[in-house]
């Protein structure tokens, strides 16, 4: 085929372009990716029957605004990432900031308590349940991300599984939370903060298989 | 910025504005420079200059396909090389080559020079369209081969309107996965 002919081919009755259309779809999925989240948590795990406990309501609050602090900025990041060239205009350092954040945190209440407690506190009652409800809640927002994402022209495409997969992640802690009943910050720091770092590393190996156009 | 980057960025706004003579003008421009940019790039990873036309399409079909995601408040010329080394990036992979040896390039290649060869690629549309399913094939082969209406063609292929035009739009994106496949190695 000569070039020529593909370009008249192509130029032969085409329509104006929908110009938002990335983004729209973008914020939508982004939009659908929490709420499914949440309703699969809510018909899987419940909420936890204390929540209106100041001790569950404080807890609560911290795991979300680290989780929210987490899919907010990768969401920026995301977002950039939908079209061509996007990631050179991307340096990642800054998604660091929730998790040194929760990691600190962490630190400092492991160092304010006896040493007799920290078993206690990094383990909680329900570390297994943690590290396997994040992961399987984020299936489906990682899924609705990336046929999202399908539509875009993402041309790095590591980067973009792994921000789709820290996003999904993300907005399954966000679910999580409501359920989770370990109220301590190196609980949070390691078994919020793993998961979703294994959901990153899921994406990113996932990333070029199912992005690739 | 450059004259070449102002002009093409005026052609693309048009052409995302539904203007078919600045899209194929556009289209026209961008493919020599992206058979300068793929013979300079093959040549010095020790390949033929003869995989650079198959490039030269995908890069263009891909261009077609993509053009949504252009954002009119960036500058084009990053837009189209960011296209064109994924492009790069990808048939290499594809064919097995080593890719850690791509070299880093800047933005400005893409549009350092033109080579207007009238050359043909290895891929041969028709045969490779007989493969996508049959409304997509009649609607591509009426609207962007024959320049048939959408009317016209939605009568043809037995379509609405609409289907016509989701079949055109998903034809095309079939047609560029077939076309990527025919890479060979």
């Amino acid at each position: 085929m000569k070039t020529d002919d593909l370009v008249a081919a192509l130029s032969t009755r085409i329509e104006p372009v929908n110009r938002r259309l990335v983004n729209w779809t973008m914020g939508i999925a982004l939009l659908a990716a929490a709420v499914v989240a949440l309703g699969l948590m809510l018909a899987g795990l419940g909420i936890r029957a204390d929540l209106m406990t100041a001790r569950a309501l404080t807890f609560l609050v911290l795991k979300l605004a680290f989780a929210v602090g987490v899919v907010g900025v990768s969401s920026i990041y995301l977002m950039r990432l939908t079209r061509p060239g996007g990631e050179r205009r991307t340096s990642s350092i800054r998604i660091m900031m929730p998790f040194a954040a929760i990691v600190l945190l962490a630190a400092v209440s492991l160092g304010l308590a006896p040493s007799s407690h920290w078993d206690e506190m990094v383990m909680g009652d329900q570390w297994l349940e943690c590290l396997l409800s994040i992961p399987i809640i984020a299936i489906a927002p990682f899924a609705i991300i990336v046929a999202a994402m399908r539509k875009a022209a993402p041309t790095s495409l590591e980067r973009t599984g792994a921000f789709a997969g820290l996003i999904a992640g993300g907005v399954s802690a966000m679910g999580y939370a409501l359920h989770c009943t370990d109220d301590s910050l190196p609980f949070i720091a390691i078994w919020y903060g793993g998961t979703m770092l294994l959901c990153t590393l899921a994406g990113a190996a996932l990333g070029p298989r199912l992005l690739r156009w | 910025m450059t004259t070449d980057e102002i002009e093409l960025k005026a052609l693309m706004l048009a052409s995302l504005n539904g203007d078919a003579a600045s899209h194929r003008a556009l289209l026209n421009r961008l493919s020599s420079r992206l058979r300068a940019y793929y013979k300079g790039k093959l040549v010095r990873l020790g390949r033929g200059a003869s995989d650079a036309e198959d490039l030269v399409q995908e890069a263009v079909l891909a261009i077609h396909i993509k053009r949504h995601t252009y954002n009119p408040d960036e500058l084009l010329t990053p837009w189209v090389h960011a296209i064109a080394h994924y492009k790069l990036v990808d048939f290499l992979r594809r064919t097995r080559a080593s890719f850690t040896d791509v070299p880093i390039d800047e933005a400005d290649e893409i549009m350092a020079h033109d080579d207007h060869s009238d050359a043909e690629s290895t891929y041969d549309v028709r045969r490779l369209m007989e493969k996508l399913p049959k409304n997509m094939h009649c609607a591509i082969e009426a609207v962007k081969l024959e320049g048939l209406s959408t009317a016209e063609a939605a009568q043809r292929c037995g379509l609405s309107e609409s289907g016509v035009k989701v079949n055109v739009h998903r034809g095309l994106k079939a047609l560029a996965v077939l076309i990527a496949r025919e890479a060979k190695p």
